[in-house]
């Protein structure tokens, strides 16, 4: 068995990393934003989950125009922190679960979403850095992660990425997915799932530093209580209100559609969950070029 | 069929969509091979003998020798692939962004800590934002990520 008991949402930016390895967390610039993130750090050490699925995109760092998957899922035992062009960050190596990985892929796939499998990848500072900050600080050698996770990659950076629709259904197949494994030792999983990316951001030509805080806080809004409505926001509204970059938000879907008020009568699902209970809401302007946005949901 | 494109009414703003992506191909290989740091060393060594190794349009690589990133994101590149040609001459993010606006560092960074740029006026060409074509370059900077 295993159950999703919580959905964690959060900005990647890369200099929140760089921040923290670089020791300039107190600074004035940054001590509004970590500050943030402190009841969220307290949340995870009370409610340690067995398994994280982190939904993240990669930079260009794994994926190069290649290959360019839309959906990937990791299913490795563990993966290395990468060198984007100034060095890998100094954090452990991200342990995976690769039992588990392995059945999410099978039966994501047959619920006819057609992931990538992916059996060795280095993963950059979009599933790092919320690791990061959630977890706070750790040694690269010494320290480690609280527990095995499932790096699971979306394409945002090439044009068509996948539709909010799309994201929302397949967070409901990977819910289903998570509930029919059954771990060899009969326990049951304790699994998270944390959306990232956003939010409002554009990081290229003249309209770069484009910031819309309203757009981001009515996002989070939506997001917990009409979530099935912000999946039909079509890709252009994210570009034009929250910037080129800002589309990375498609993410947040997948997490919110493994959360289980969404349960789907089609698949045999009638009694639909009731609605998550909230834990903790951020927003903080600005992080380099972005709006960072947070949210934590769990189950009821 | 025609291919549905709505965002090309957008002002400032390029789309990595599949026609981009083509024309960019080599242009976005040539910033990855820069994520190894032998090859950052040799094309710092002599950046024209190192793009020359490369399958690029002669546009592209005089717009990489004049790290003229709005030239390069015309000419096919992606942010996040040129990223690592930032990352390269030493520069993070925050610095390649701002110089395809015309601002200088200051003026970007302060533009970002004063709640960043509106999306008022910037959603559609023609209205009056300062993201718009005739309001460009918007500071002091050289429009180049190098001085």
């Amino acid at each position: 068995m295993a159950k999703i008991t919580a959905s964690v949402y959060t900005s990647h930016v890369p200099a929140i990393g760089a921040a923290m390895d670089l020791k300039k967390d107190h600074e004035p610039y940054w001590q509004p934003l970590f500050k943030g993130y402190e009841k969220s750090k307290e949340w995870m050490k009370a409610n340690k989950p067995d398994v994280i699925v982190l939904v993240f995109n990669d930079h260009a760092t794994a994926f190069d125009l290649s290959m360019i998957p839309t959906f990937a899922i990791g299913c490795a035992d563990s993966y290395t922190p990468a060198d984007e062009g100034w060095g890998p960050r100094p954090v452990p190596r991200v342990q995976g679960h690769a039992a588990l990985s392995a059945h999410i892929a099978q039966s994501v796939i047959q619920q006819d979403f057609d992931l990538t499998i992916v059996n060795h990848m280095d993963v950059d500072h979009g599933l790092t850095v919320p690791l990061s900050l959630m977890c706070g600080e750790q040694h690269p050698e010494t320290g480690a992660w609280p527990c095995p996770v499932i790096p699971f990659a979306v394409n945002v950076v090439q044009y068509p990425v996948p539709s909010g629709q799309r994201c929302l259904n397949l967070g409901k197949a990977i819910r289903r997915a998570i509930e029919s494994y059954e771990s060899p030792d009969g326990k049951e999983l304790n699994v998270q799932i944390w959306g990232t990316g956003g939010m409002s951001h554009q990081l290229q030509g003249p309209r770069a530093g484009l910031i819309n805080l309203d757009f981001d806080k009515a996002f989070i809004e939506r997001m917990v209580k009409d979530p099935e409505g912000l999946a039909k926001m079509p890709h252009v509204d994210y570009i034009r209100e929250a910037g080129s970059e800002g589309i990375e938000l498609v993410m947040w879907l997948i997490a919110r559609g493994a959360m289980s008020d969404l349960r789907d009568a089609a698949h045999g699902e009638a009694t639909a969950g009731k609605a998550p209970k909230e834990i903790h809401r951020f927003h903080h302007v600005p992080a380099s070029n972005t709006s960072v946005g947070h949210l934590i949901l769990e189950n009821s | 069929m025609s291919l549905e494109k709505p965002y090309t009414n957008i002002p400032g703003t390029t789309i990595f969509d599949m026609d981009q992506a083509r024309a960019g191909y080599h242009l976005n290989q040539f910033c990855m091979s820069l994520m190894k740091d032998a090859n950052r060393k040799r094309f710092l060594a002599d950046q024209r003998v190192y793009l020359d190794e490369w399958p690029m349009t002669e546009d592209q690589k005089l717009a990489v020798l004049a790290a003229d990133l709005n030239r390069c994101i015309a000419l096919g590149g992606n942010i996040y692939f040129l990223a690592k040609l930032g990352a390269t001459h030493g520069k993070s993010f925050q610095q390649m962004a701002g110089s395809m606006t015309g601002r200088t560092e200051i003026e970007y960074r302060d533009m970002m800590i004063a709640g960043g740029r509106s999306a008022d006026g910037n959603r559609v060409v023609g209205e009056s934002g300062d993201a718009q074509a005739n309001r460009q370059p918007q500071g002091h900077g050289t429009g180049k990520l190098l001085d």
